[in-house]
């Protein structure tokens, strides 16, 4: 199987400048198919620019972004999405006035096919599509374990279900590569099991996971693989066991010692 | 019939359901109970609702924008402008004098046609430069264009006749027609059928035609694949565009599809009349619609309407009529002296008719006082699965 041995995705020297502020510097990782790979670092370490970078919302200064053996570096985001890639956001992006159904619906949009006069004229073909969305929509939901909310503004779940509703709505999308930027913030001890056993179900449909996260409890306990950033710049990357014990990385996270 | 017992029962406490019920209702009996009301003078009142149907497609269309794309769109009547223009240049003998020296006289069905798709394209065209805009800033440039198109129709004197604008426009035709008691006439069909303006009955059912019809269209719209993504577009537009939605083509969609019930409401509008004017678009018209789907609910097809109806309904007859009303009320209630002109008071009608603008203020501002979220707000639309599939049992997680 050679080609699960190429990285799904590949950073080559990626760098993001917003006008004088290096927020991204020279970045290089691979991650492999099929891996859960973690991102971490101390606030302001560029982790989620660098999301961005990877799904299309900024475009990188310099570097490659290499998804699936195509550079992306600065693709439209909804070109990523329809290659791959999906994402959720570390401050919950829902569209609050659409139903959780809808929402995840949004999420198939990018699969599906109907045109403009199939939808103004409502044909056969029109309906059969929005009613098999409508029943794999169901199945995302139940995924994630929310479908007795389906009917429920996005706005009116609790904040829990509202972020399971996120990565239900990017599995929607029939990504090959789910970016969770800070999944377990805010969550309870409980909920970040209930997360860890969300991922490995994610994994087990073949989709590749790279997180964002700053419980190291999760990180460890999750990744196969991590990599640590600081002010911009890569400074550790490795199994988390050899990463837990990397001097750099005890030294950005909890000051040099005096 | 038990179908429609069915039908009845499941939708008898969906408002949206009840008003389409209502409103259809009252469009199916309206001619008949006028003309029955007023002895058969009602051409007048039917007349007058089949302008009010222009309005119901201009709020339907301007839902599409504002309501669910959420593009708040202040030059609106700029496509009306660009769909009666079309009708009034392609329909008339206007083009004799115009650079061209030939009257183009293109059949009204043609032309609504073409107004729809030209009104389609400078709603697009308007849409490209604005891509990157939001909210206030989008609403500035529409501001601008809806004020530029009536200017350019005005000064295009040669193709347009400045502000005379186009009379005497093309009557639509029909190979027949039903006529009926509906119509002060005896039942039959009528061959070589002319729409003329002396027959408002016959007005009056084509744009019911075109209503049901954009009703229709923009109801499969905002349950498709589309729909889902202008709403998505108005809730989080960046979360769109990381979930797939190309918001560019959404939104220029948005602006076309909206434009074009304008481009079709205007090229009726413009036969109806006979006439195009440049005045009749001013920024009080985009102003007066946009307030019709607010009041009426944003986002939702029927609220629009009912929104059209009541704000067309003040506007156009109940503001009209309110100084004889109350001039012959005081009267009734034997308040003579309200009525006689004195140096000092103008006599109750000429005051009310005075006082027209600021009632018509305090009836949008207690609307919007008391409903702020519109007549008939936007539901939330219910699941087209069965209800078996999220009503059984689960164990769900305690997240």
């Amino acid at each position: 199987m050679s080609t699960d041995q190429k990285p799904i995705l590949s950073l080559q020297g990626v760098i993001k400048r917003f006008g004088g502020l290096t927020a991204v510097d020279q970045v290089s990782f691979d991650v492999a198919k099929g891996q859960v790979f973690a991102l971490i670092g101390p606030n302001g370490a560029g982790k989620t620019t660098l999301f961005n970078c990877i799904t299309g919302m900024h475009v990188p200064t310099a570097g490659r972004v290499v998804f699936e053996g195509r550079d992306i570096a600065g693709s439209k985001p909804y070109k990523t999405a329809q290659l791959g890639i999906a994402r959720t956001f570390q401050n919950i992006r829902l569209f609050e006035y659409m139903s959780a159904l809808d929402n995840v619906k949004v999420g198939e949009h990018v699969r599906m096919k109907a045109k403009l006069w199939d939808a103004i004229f409502r044909t056969p073909f029109a309906r059969r599509e929005e009613r098999e969305v409508s029943e794999r929509a169901m199945e995302f939901l139940k995924f994630v374990g929310i479908e007795r909310h389906a009917d429920n503004y996005a706005r009116n779940l609790a904040y829990g279900q509202q972020r399971r509703l996120e990565i239900a709505r990017a599995l929607a999308t029939e990504p090959h590569l789910l970016l969770l930027d800070e999944p377990a913030a805010g969550f309870t001890p409980q909920e970040k099991v209930e997360l860890m056993k969300l991922v490995d179900k994610i994994i087990a449909r073949g989709i590749t996971v790279f997180l964002i996260e700053h419980d190291m409890k999760v990180v460890m306990e999750v990744s196969q693989r991590i990599v640590v950033l600081d002010h911009g710049e890569k400074i550790a990357e490795g199994p988390p066991t050899e990463v837990r014990n990397n001097p750099r990385v005890i030294e950005a996270y909890l000051g040099k010692s005096a | 019939m038990t179908r429609l017992r069915e039908l009845i029962r499941e939708n008898s406490r969906n408002p949206n359901a009840i008003a389409y019920a209502a409103m259809a209702i009252a469009a199916l009996t309206f001619p008949g109970i006028a003309q029955f009301a007023t002895g058969g003078n009602a051409d007048y009142l039917v007349s007058l609702a089949a302008d009010g149907g222009v309005f119901i497609l201009l709020a339907i269309g301007l839902n599409v924008v504002v309501g669910f794309a959420g593009l708040l769109d202040l030059g609106y009547a700029a496509f009306f402008a660009i769909g009666s223009y079309t009708y009034g240049m392609l329909a008339s003998q206007q083009l004799i004098s115009s650079p061209i020296h030939h009257a183009l006289h293109v059949p009204f069905w043609i032309a609504l046609v073409l107004g729809t798709f030209i009104a389609a394209g400078a709603g697009a065209l308007l849409g490209a430069p604005t891509l990157r805009l939001r909210g206030d800033y989008l609403a500035i440039v529409t501001l601008g264009f809806g004020e530029i198109v009536p200017r350019f129709f005005r000064n295009m004197k040669d193709w347009t006749s400045g502000v005379n604008g186009i009379s005497a426009l093309d009557i639509p035709t029909l190979p027949f027609w039903i006529t009926g008691p509906w119509a002060n006439a005896q039942l039959g069909i009528e061959q070589n059928f002319r729409f003329v303006s002396f027959n408002p009955t016959a007005w009056y059912v084509l744009v019911i035609i075109l209503v049901v019809g954009s009703v229709i269209g923009v109801n499969n719209l905002y349950g498709s694949r589309l729909g889902r993504a202008w709403m998505a577009v108005r809730e989080d537009e960046t979360a769109a565009a990381a979930m797939g939605v190309n918001t560019v083509n959404t939104k220029l969609l948005a602006f076309a599809i909206g434009a074009s019930f304008s481009g079709f409401a205007g090229a009726f509008y413009g036969a109806k009349l006979s006439l195009v004017s440049p005045d009749s678009f001013g920024f009080i018209v985009s102003i007066t619609i946009l307030s019709m789907v607010v009041l009426g609910g944003m986002g939702n097809i029927p609220g629009a309407m009912i929104g059209a109806l009541l704000l067309y309904w003040v506007l156009y007859k109940f503001l009209p009529d309110a100084p004889q009303q109350v001039a012959a009320l005081a009267d009734n209630l034997g308040f003579h002296g309200l009525n006689t002109v004195t140096p000092n008071w103008p006599g109750i009608a000429e005051f009310v008719s005075r006082l027209k603008f600021i009632l018509f203020g305090l009836i949008l501002v207690s609307i919007m006082l008391l409903r702020p979220q519109g007549l008939l707000p936007s539901r939330l639309r219910t699941q087209e699965l069965k209800r078996g599939v999220h009503d059984e049992p689960v164990a769900a997680p305690t997240v």
